[in-house]
């Protein structure tokens, strides 16, 4: 079974990003990018399936600018076997993102795509639910466990009261949460020999895709701020200013 | 036209996240019905009925609905689609899991987690954990959206005046089945509709005294516990407990956060509280600038006196 990953270069999860005085969006100017964390988590669930014979192949693929090759070696440095890029500059939208990632597990005909389940940036949450409609697939979201079990797989989900078990027939989408594993570093070593693995480029033309947003951003604002708050000097003080100041208990 | 809200329920209740999509559907136009698809569901169904200010409600059963696994209940709300200009539901695990499925066979791109209605096809929405706001506006000619309930006020419980319909759902490839749920059992107020939450981090140091610590507070007050993803991996807490940008989103009168840094990624989904409450050994913890009330001081020794001070 080939594995397919889709991972997303976004502003790194340390970055406290500002938004642009004119409003016209967030500035990312020389912030630091990285691999959208779920998709770190997707890598190591693919690549952990090879090492366990459940998948032959670990195919990773990006839609984005020309810098996604970063985030494309990563994914190679962890395990995966090789890379496409599909170049894309500026907005694409989840369901745009989709409709690639559609063609692309077409195509590499692969038997289980990893997502994440939300990127960092945009927070969407509906890339791999979208895929998998496109696709006609059986989809698992929020996963914090994969079990395969011949031509279904067993997915543990993370839902709102706890955990949820359902089964899915193969081919399937699977989006990952926190808890399905913990990423690997990539080695020194494996960082080199990840150079040398292969990476095509395609462009959504080539797909036969144009990509026309269909939301207008019309602006980006600043969250409301806090009022700044006090530091009280004891537990009794606090409890007062609970009872009597902000009437909450 | 008229608004469909696929509600989030268990069969036997509707769940507050519905009643609060409905506060926000009812900011976009006047006709919504509620579609409740499960099995056995009647009393959920008599639940919806029962809002103020519901048209009607569609009562969708079958075995396959019973859960709301995400393939047949796409096909049943695509099914339904072409009576409705706005698709919407809370964004709650089933919500998050479905629409988009939804979205992506109606080729509509999906606006998630709205948290202000702007206009009927324009809508604002937290992006980057909260730290922007984004205006956005639909080109679709069906807007498909979740609803971020903690920013929405309930649809108040009128008397049962909307008629229950029931749909015929068509039926789709089972493509997946339904194996069980684990779900936390407590007898604390659920996290996210919760009206106070006592949250704990990594510097509880373990589950018993996560358990020693946090649960009395919480329980003196009537309170839901939370938690920081370091004390969820830890293991201190269950994974449901996680509050923030990837975990759940809370917005309660009170929000005590005892032993937590406050990092954007936590902040993100506690931020809109009413009042909070830090307690921090660490004075220049940032969970500070976000305080109403900050103790610096130790959670062991001060988290105890204010459960036996109440
Ligand atoms: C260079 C660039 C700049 C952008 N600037 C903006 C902007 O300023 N404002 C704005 O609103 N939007 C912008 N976007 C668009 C935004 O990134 C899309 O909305 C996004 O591709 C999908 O949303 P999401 O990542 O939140 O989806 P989610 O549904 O949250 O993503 C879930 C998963 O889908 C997969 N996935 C998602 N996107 C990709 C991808 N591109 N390649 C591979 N896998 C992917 C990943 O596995 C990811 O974990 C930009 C996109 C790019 C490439
Ligand atoms: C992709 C991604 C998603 C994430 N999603 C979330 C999320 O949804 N929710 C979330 O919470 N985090 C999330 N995080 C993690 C987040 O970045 C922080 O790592 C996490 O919130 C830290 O938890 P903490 O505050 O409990 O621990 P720490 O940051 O370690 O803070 C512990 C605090 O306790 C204080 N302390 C120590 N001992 C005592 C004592 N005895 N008395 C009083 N105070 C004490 C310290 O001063 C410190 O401020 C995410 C991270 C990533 C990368």
């Amino acid at each position: 079974m080939k594995i397919l990953v889709p991972v997303k270069r976004v502003v790194d999860h340390n970055v406290k990003i500002r938004v642009k005085t004119d409003g016209s969006g967030v500035d990312l100017a020389n912030a630091k990018m990285s691999m959208n964390p779920f998709d770190e988590i997707a890598v190591e669930q693919a690549v952990r399936m090879k090492e366990a014979g459940e998948a032959t192949e670990v195919v990773v693929v990006s839609v984005g600018p020309a810098q996604a090759q970063e985030v494309l070696r990563t994914a190679l440095a962890m395990g995966a076997d090789r890379a496409i890029l599909i170049l894309a500059d500026g907005r694409v939208e989840p369901l745009s993102v989709a409709k690639i990632l559609q063609r692309v597990a077409q195509a590499e005909g692969a038997g289980m795509v990893i997502l994440g389940k939300q990127a960092i940036d945009d927070d969407c949450n509906q890339t791999g639910q979208m895929l998998a409609a496109l696709l006609g697939w059986s989809q698992a979201t929020f996963a914090s466990k994969i079990e395969m079990e011949g031509a279904h797989a067993l997915v543990t989900r993370e839902i709102d009261g706890g955990l949820q078990q359902i089964r899915v027939t193969l081919p399937a989408v699977v989006t990952a949460d926190l808890r399905l594993n913990e990423p690997r570093y990539a080695s020194l070593p494996n960082i080199m020999k990840a150079k040398k693995k292969p990476l095509v480029q395609q462009t959504p033309e080539d797909l036969g895709l144009p990509i026309a947003p269909r939301l207008t951003v019309l602006r980006v604002e600043e969250p409301v701020a806090r009022a700044s708050g006090i530091k009280v000097g004891s537990v009794a003080e606090l409890l007062d200013k609970l009872k009597t100041e902000a009437a909450v208990i | 036209m008229a608004i469909l809200l696929f509600a989030d329920h268990d069969n036997a209740s509707l769940s507050e996240h519905s009643a609060r999509a409905l506060g926000a559907a009812l900011q976009i136009g006047p006709e919504v019905d509620i579609l409740i698809a499960g099995q056995g569901a009647c009393a959920a169904a008599d639940a919806a009925a029962a809002l103020a200010g519901v048209r009607r409600v569609l009562l969708a059963e079958a075995d396959p609905l019973a859960e709301r696994m995400a393939e047949p209940t796409a096909a049943l709300i695509v099914q339904l689609a072409v009576d409705y200009d706005t698709i919407l539901a809370p964004a709650t695990s089933s919500g998050k899991n479905v629409l988009p499925r939804v979205a992506a066979l109606l080729d509509v791109m999906q606006i998630s987690e709205v948290t202000q209605i702007v206009a009927p096809d324009t809508f604002k929405r937290p992006i980057y954990a909260g730290n922007a706001i984004e205006v956005v506006q639909s080109t679709d000619a069906l807007r498909v959206l979740t609803i971020r309930s903690a920013s929405f006020a309930p649809a108040a419980t009128g008397d049962g005046a909307a008629p229950v319909v029931a749909v015929d759902p068509a039926a789709a490839p089972a493509l997946s089945s339904f194996g069980q749920n684990l779900l936390s059992v407590s007898d604390r107020p659920d996290l996210s509709s919760a009206r106070i939450v006592v949250s704990g981090g990594r510097a509880l140091g373990s589950k018993q005294r996560f358990e020693a610590v946090i649960n009395p507070l919480a329980d003196k007050l009537g309170a839901a516990v939370g938690a920081s993803r370091a004390a969820v991996d830890a293991g201190y807490a269950a994974n449901d407990h996680q509050v923030g940008q990837t975990g759940k989103v809370v917005a309660p009168d009170l929000y005590i956060a005892c032993g937590i840094s406050g990092a954007i990624q936590h902040l993100a989904g506690m931020k809109d509280s009413r009042i909070i409450v830090a307690i921090n050994s660490d004075g220049e913890a940032p969970i500070f600038q976000v305080a109403d009330y900050g103790i610096v001081g130790d959670i062991f020794d001060i988290v105890p006196q204010m459960e036996r001070a109440l």
